[in-house]
């Protein structure tokens, strides 16, 4: 609980020392904490998914939220200045608050303007590759503009090196762009689920709108249309919009290909299709009537018939609306209103700026590694492709051990190299040490459609009931960077293929880790 | 008779604040409280009252029957 221990440092050793350095510059303990703070590299120039323009690129290319590469080495973090929301979704319950969650809409407390602007610049200080502010909530940053737009006029005065971005529903959006604009905004995320009123009825029962409540399919008729119309502004003026949608099996799974090619043709540059989270004991509508999220397999299966459209993003954690840090992990306990109050925030640029330096020869690094591993592929010849789960705690590497896991990242790998398509959050196996019984089934349940796990360390009771469920436990790439050491294992696979020494064989499906998400703390 | 905020139901989201034309809302302790010496329950002003349309939670702005209408306007 005490102030001064807040900086973690990640077991990552060319960056440790400069971390520390910042640490003590800022006078904070640097403890022996985890997080996030570390790991980064990748890279710019050369990593560029080949259907951006390099413009866009440019942009987002060191934004975790918006490149997946990115993410591994840049952490962001969201402000909760904006309760107030102007429509109902059935995936959305105002009542429940739990710190012990992570899903959007939920925070663990709400700030002033002022309180967020500190907290931001005390985050800032604290975590060096925190590049990106969001306010995404709890409610709808546009449903509050004189908080959201109020705290980034704070935050863009004293620390006009960081990003800003919001997430909103787009009802009021067309009223907005002129000051998003204004502020410099560079990023905006509109949630639409349905171009299709008769599909939003089933997804929103009301939303406020000219000082009316508006129900059913007049509602949704009125959502969709000052969405779209805000997205055209919105790209008209330049700004990148990204569009979120979530995956509700049975009401717009199938929509949402049309809702795909609807955004990509008004200028979204990438797509994010998020499951559905809908837990009974969230409360909400959805989760009361028993309406099921999707598999792993199914949000894949969408996830792929609509990349041939745009780009897809495949790395969302769905966070919370106060999160803090690298995508995957939650420091927002160590910046509570409390802490920060206590805090003595000094804004350090160029420390910021070397720390960041260092960051992308490390992602310059992997990327060069990569792509001597992909050149040992070149030629081979097969329609095999297969997913592999990877615990990882940052930079691109295996550097997670099995039991420390909160969640695997996901790759497919076919002769054309290592792609990412996802993660599998599941509860922490092992925790204080030794292995809880109960809980190996449900991570085995969660990579169930993977053919390995690669690991830097793993037990022998979970190495014997991963093989007993034919998922093959890999510990010799550890420390090692992901991408490269996942083509080489591909490329092992081919040849024992090609040798009879396995038979290759589909995998089942997963499922999509429902409850709540407990914070590594 | 002007409307109440129940407070065990109030999430404190703030939504009712900025709409109610009469400015009759404020925070307290966490939640809203309506004034009723100035709620006029939107009369010429809406079709329908503010905080009750825009309140996420339902039942939460409710009529308060200790004030007779005419007091509160």
């Amino acid at each position: 609980m005490e102030p001064t221990a807040y900086v973690g440092v990640q077991e990552i050793k060319p960056l440790q020392q400069l971390l520390e350095k910042v640490a003590e510059h800022k006078g904070c303990g640097t403890s022996s904490g985890t997080s996030g703070g570390s790991g980064k590299s990748s890279c710019g120039s050369s990593a560029g998914p080949a259907d951006m323009s390099p413009e866009v690129w440019e942009k987002v290319k060191n934004h975790p939220c918006y490149s997946e590469e990115a993410h591994h080495h840049y952490a962001r973090m969201h402000v909760a200045v904006a309760p107030a929301c102007n429509i109902q979704c059935n995936y959305c319950n105002r009542k429940y608050d739990c710190a012990n969650e992570s899903r959007p809409g939920v925070v663990s407390e709400k700030l002033t303007p002022e309180q967020a602007s500190k907290k931001v610049l005390a985050v800032a200080s604290a975590i060096p590759q925190m590049t990106v502010l969001g306010i995404a909530g709890p409610g709808d940053p546009l449903a509050n503009p004189e908080k959201t737009f109020k705290t980034f006029e704070l935050i863009s005065k004293t620390a006009p090196d960081i990003k800003l971005c919001l997430s909103t529903n787009g009802l009021t959006l067309p009223d907005h762009v002129e000051t998003i604009k204004s502020f410099n905004v560079d990023h905006v995320t509109i949630t639409i689920n349905m171009v299709d009123p008769e599909v939003g009825q089933h997804i929103y029962p009301w939303i406020y709108y000219q000082n009316k409540r508006w129900k059913g399919i007049d509602a949704a008729r009125i959502l969709s249309e000052r969405q779209l119309l805000g997205l055209e502004m919105l790209t008209a003026a330049g700004i990148l919009c990204k569009v979120n949608s979530v995956m509700i099996p049975g009401i717009n799974d199938q929509h949402l290909v049309e809702v795909n090619r609807a955004v990509k043709s008004r200028g979204a540059f990438l797509h994010n299709i998020m499951p559905l989270i809908s837990a009974p004991e969230h409360g909400t509508v959805f989760g009361l009537n028993g309406q099921r999220g999707p598999s792993a397999q199914e949000l894949k299966a969408l996830q792929d018939a609509c990349e041939g459209e745009m780009n897809m993003m495949r790395h969302c954690r769905q966070c919370r609306a106060d999160a803090v840090g690298l995508l995957g992990e939650d420091r927002s306990a160590e910046f509570t209103t409390e802490k920060i109050d206590a805090m003595e925030v000094e804004y350090d640029a160029a420390t910021r700026q070397a720390y960041q330096e260092l960051v992308e020869e490390q992602r310059q690094a992997k990327v060069a590694a990569k792509q001597a591993e992909l050149a040992g592929l070149a030629g081979a010849d097969s329609d095999i492709k297969l997913l592999i789960a990877v615990a990882t705690k940052g930079e691109g590497k295996v550097n997670e051990h099995f039991g420390h896991a909160s969640e695997f990242q996901v790759y497919e790998l076919s002769t054309t190299g290592a792609k990412f398509v996802g993660h599998r959050r599941v509860d922490l196996y092992c925790q204080g040490g030794y292995g809880e019984e109960d809980t190996l089934p449900t991570v085995i349940r969660a990579i169930n459609d993977c053919h390995a796990v690669f690991v830097a360390k793993i037990g022998g009771c979970p190495r014997d009931e991963l093989k007993a469920a034919g998922i093959e436990p890999v510990d010799r790439y550890a420390y090692e960077f992901i991408e490269q050491s996942a083509i080489a294992y591909f490329r092992d696979y081919l040849a024992k293929v090609a040798s009879g020494e396995i038979v290759h064989q589909d995998r089942g499906d997963a499922d999509i880790r429902q409850g709540a998400y407990i914070a590594a703390a | 008779m002007a409307y109440k905020i129940v407070s065990s139901q109030c999430t404190g989201c703030s939504a009712c604040e900025p709409e109610c034309p009469n400015v009759a809302i404020r925070e307290k302790n966490g939640t809203f409280v309506i004034d009723p010496a100035k709620c006029t329950e939107c009369l010429g002003h809406f079709d329908e009252p503010q905080c009750v349309a825009v309140c996420p939670v339902d039942d939460t702005c409710v009529i308060d029957k200790a004030y007779p209408r005419y007091q509160a306007a």
